[in-house]
């Protein structure tokens, strides 16, 4: 596969770093400016660049503005003022610079997240004038909870002032007061005008009292963070590749790094399926062989053992500190989606690289980031508001604290089709109780009971009633199986139904048609095998590659009644253990004589010897 | 890890990210150098395989060689290629060259709607046929869901502002003041019925990146950017009749990348061939808002 390989010491590339730096503050304190008068002062404008922005505002009669150089969408230029972060290049003599101009606007919050979320550094812009504002708290909050941490604050439009030091004083004192609530401690105070040009690349003769640095020694000034690799290993899967075109037979399992560092021979847990096995090869394309690798690369794994896994665990060293595995998290999330979060509806939560149903069980307390009030009688989650709440996943999710690996510890709630909040991870919860226990609970205790009781039934069916649930890899034979028990039974004169799979799909499902509602259609089934059971029958179905939680939900669902799990073909289980374990149907007579002595020595068949 | 390790490590994520989540993939392939590399990164991604189709829009203003080259790699590297044509609008004539239709119509008839049409399926797709060497029919009609394109955010301002998954609405259209969040590489990949996305796995490169990148993977590039005696050469490819060649003299990839560092187009815009973004100043980015790449 390798073909193309060649040498990489033959070229002359220098290594420079790079570094994402974002600008944020409250709407109109010259964030654009800033950085419009960074790249025109240090000549990084493309030649020409200037006149044409030059030339076109005096063509639409508007006074020209270095944030035009940024904002260059119509509606911005037309509103003054920035709606999307934009990335920007720049070059310093120190190194290579994307700085991310966000917009001061509420309205665009999701905006100047996205573009603090992507950054490493952030030069925070307060006008002179105004003082410290509502968005300039609310940002510097931000930037604490997404945990950036060189920061410095430039004290804007200087000019405005007649660049007076006691104003520069007042404001510097007010805000390092609110950061200091919040522990974030910037590196730099730096009174600048943008406009004039003042202490943005070069010292301000009208401020000669100052004499710290400019912006872009401020810039130069942030140290980038180390690449994560002292930390414990994490492998979130993305996927697993078995691509078989020219004879290409490796299954390789793909993601990317977060943190820490593996070498061939490692041996490696799944989580949360606790699969484990030990790392046979580092794959890649046009490279050498490699023997180990680090975070921060893209990369893909084979494994020494053929294990089942999915998409979306996370891989760890056996020998490392594990993460946490909970169903329920308790978490600091952002909320911006256009409807409040709220309990009872179903979210999806990305966390690493797994995607799961996700459910807000309960909202501790809720803070406005502007002021830094608090309130705890809070039932849902408004847009703009931080929030810390218990959140609760149907399968145990494997996640680190935030405060420990971030990259393991962050998470998106989706919203319909929308990413609607971000979430920072403080914790897993000890809670006995789950939803669909707490559903169970309630619900049989408003069950309306009629006067057969199971008792009655089960004397007249000469049988107990049972969930007989066929598991096991699609393709297997089992509905062909299960076709035939329910035969067979019948024959033998029991009550007995085979409710096959796209009989509910077609039928109670109808109004879902969205593969990623897996967990809908299996509570439904749940729900509907509670009834048969409840109706003194045995029910017979199939269930395509389950795993433990969902069959546990499924088995929860169809209590107080109960369930028999015949699994056909590969075990792909990590903790249940089938009733019955059925390798490959060679005879399906053998098969089923198989499961009715299992369904007799469970005492389901009843049966008199006389 | 230097920088373009770091560039590529996110390209390839995204790759994957996309591969995972959309089942009606297809990247786009302009023949040029961002969109050539993005092609080598899928290579990267899956381990030497392209389980990505590949469109080309051809809006017949190509340069030959640029359709020989396209041809030959698809053959040599066994890529699912697909294009697709305007070619009602090039009967009836509807293009800048044929004097009726201004540039930014041009590119609206020949790029955005057939794009446009080629993603539905509502026009026809020929898809490459390995076994005879020629295109052919292709049979599958769904709509494409997932989109991949080799923007770079420094290219100009509207692609400055552009999300590495950016949704589009049902006429193809991008709704720029309301983008969704993207926070942590956790992109948007939910996605209404009749809406796509758009997902841009270069938009942090640079064009010296680019061509970094191309001499130390020794990508193959099309010979279009070198200059073969006449002292030009073209920095960015288009259609022939709007994308004019630059005066220079590099004749390969260390020599552009000099050029670029310290040389005579360290301060000028790649675009700056590019005869449509004149037209009125924001006209690239009404384009964009169109469907345009
Ligand atoms: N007098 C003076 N005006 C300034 C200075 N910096 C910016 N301005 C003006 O303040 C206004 C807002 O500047 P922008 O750079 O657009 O502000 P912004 O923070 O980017 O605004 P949003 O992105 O919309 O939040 C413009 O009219 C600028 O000309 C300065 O140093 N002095
Ligand atoms: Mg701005």
């Amino acid at each position: 596969m390798n073909d193309n390989i060649n040498d990489k010491n033959t070229n002359t590339l220098t290594t420079r770093d790079q570094m994402n730096v974002v600008v944020i503050g409250h709407v109109d304190h010259g964030k654009s400016t800033v950085i419009g008068r960074l790249l025109a002062d240090t000549d990084s404008l493309p030649e020409g660049k200037l006149a044409q922005v030059k030339a076109n505002c005096k063509k639409n009669s508007k006074p020209f503005e270095y944030a035009f150089l940024l904002d260059a969408l119509k509606d911005e230029q037309a509103q003054g003022i920035t709606i999307d972060s934009a990335r920007c290049f720049f070059k310093s003599q120190k190194r290579e610079y994307i700085i991310i101009d966000a917009p001061g606007h509420i309205e665009f919050l999701k905006n100047m997240v996205s573009g603090a979320a992507r950054a490493e550094a952030a030069l925070l812009c307060i006008d002179a004038k105004e003082g410290v504002q509502e968005n300039s708290r609310r940002h510097g909050y931000l930037l604490s909870m997404l945990g950036v941490r060189s920061v410095a604050i430039c004290v804007n439009k200087m000019d405005l002032v007649d660049y007076d030091k006691t104003v520069f004083d007042n404001i510097v004192t007010e805000y390092a007061e609110f950061l200091k609530a919040i522990n974030l401690e910037p590196k730099f105070y730096i009174p600048a005008s943008a406009r004039e040009g003042d202490n943005i690349v070069t010292n301000s003769a009208a401020m000669s009292w100052y004499t710290g640095p400019t912006v872009l020694e401020a810039f130069d000034s942030f140290e980038k963070e180390a690449p994560v690799t002292d930390k414990p290993f994490r492998f979130p899967v993305q996927d697993i590749y078995k691509f078989t075109a020219d004879g290409d037979d490796r299954r390789i399992i793909a993601g990317r790094i977060e943190t820490g560092t593996i070498k061939v021979g490692d041996e490696v847990i799944f989580l949360p399926s606790e699969k484990t096995s030990t790392i046979a090869s580092i794959e890649g394309f046009n490279l050498t062989s490699q023997q180990t690798a680090i975070a921060g690369q893209s990369t893909g794994f084979t494994l020494d053992t053929q294990i089942y896994i999915n998409p979306g665990e996370l891989m760890c060293k056996v020998a490392d500190v594990q993460p946490n595995m909970s169903t329920k998290i308790r978490a600091n999330i952002l909320w911006l989606g256009r409807h409040p979060m709220i309990k009872s509806k179903r979210y999806k939560i990305k966390l690493a690289g797994s995607r799961m149903p996700v459910w807000l069980r309960s909202v501790n307390t809720v803070l406005d980031a502007s002021d830094l009030t608090t309130s705890s009688y809070a039932e849902q989650v408004e847009r703009h508001d931080v929030a810390e709440c218990i959140l609760e996943t149907l399968k145990p999710a494997a996640f680190d604290l935030a405060t420990q690996i971030q990259q393991t510890g962050r998470f998106v709630i989706v919203d319909n089709y929308e990413i609607a909040g971000g979430g920072l991870i403080l914790g897993s919860v000890e809670d006995k109780t789950d939803r669909i226990t707490e559903h169970v609970n309630q619900r049989q205790k408003s069950w309306d009971r009629s006067k057969l009781t199971q008792g009655l039934r089960s004397g007249q069916y000469d049988q107990r009633s049972a969930l007989v649930l066929v598991t096991g890899p699609a393709d297997s034979g089992k509905s062909d199986l299960a076709k035939d028990l329910e035969a067979y039974l019948f024959n033998k004169g029991r009550y007995v139904y085979y409710l096959g799979i796209s009989n509910t799909l077609h039928g109670i499902d109808a109004d879902i048609n969205d593969a990623s509602l897996r967990d809908e259609y299996l509570r439904r089934l749940g729900e509907v095998a509670h009834l048969f059971t409840d109706a003194g029958l045995i029910l017979i179905t199939t269930a395509s590659d389950l795993d433990d939680y969902e069959l546990e939900m499924i088995k929860t669902l169809n209590s107080p009644n109960e369930c028999v799990v015949v699994n056909i073909g590969e075990n792909r289980f990590s903790k249940t253990v089938p009733d019955m374990q059925i390798d490959s149907i060679k005879n399906s007579d053998v098969a089923i004589n198989e499961i009715c002595e299992l369904l007799k020595a469970k005492k389901y068949l009843i049966e008199y010897y006389v | 890890m230097d920088q373009l390790d770091v560039l590529e490590s996110q390209g390839i994520y995204i790759l994957r990210e996309a591969y995972r989540e959309f089942k009606q993939l297809v990247m786009l392939w302009s023949i040029g150098k961002d969109s050539t590399v993005l092609l080598w990164l899928a290579r990267k991604a899956f381990f030497g395989h392209v389980p990505i189709p590949l469109m080309h829009i051809d809006t017949s203003y190509k340069v030959p060689a640029m359709i020989e080259y396209r041809d030959k790699l698809a053959l040599d590297w066994k890529l699912n290629m697909i294009y697709g044509q305007n070619t009602q609008a090039l009967e009836d004539k509807q293009t800048f060259p044929d004097g009726n239709a201004t540039r930014i119509q041009c590119c609206q008839n020949l790029k955005t709607k057939a794009l446009k049409n080629t993603l539905s399926g509502a026009w026809p797709r020929w898809i490459l046929d390995h076994e005879a060497g020629k295109y052919v029919r292709h049979t599958d009609t769904e709509p494409y869901t997932g989109v991949i394109v080799g923007v770079r955010a420094d290219e100009e301002g509207s692609r400055s502002k552009e999300r590495y998954f950016s949704p589009r609405g049902e006429q193809n259209d991008w709704d720029v003041g309301d983008q969704p969040p993207e926070l942590w590489n956790q992109f948007k990949t939910d996605f209404a019925p009749g809406t796509h996305l758009r997902i841009h796995p270069l938009l942090d490169w640079t064009e010296l990146n680019i061509w970094e990148y191309i001499q130390r993977e020794n990508i193959p590039i099309i010979d279009l950017y070198f200059d073969k005696g006449t002292g030009k050469r073209y920095r960015s490819l288009g259609c022939y009749p709007c994308t004019s060649p630059v005066d220079s003299t590099s004749t390969n990839v260390a020599e552009i990348i000099e050029e670029l560092r310290s040389g005579k187009f360290s301060n000028i815009a790649e675009r700056s061939g590019r005869e449509q973004d004149k037209e009125d100043c924001n006209g690239l980015e009404t384009l964009r808002r169109d469907g345009y790449m």
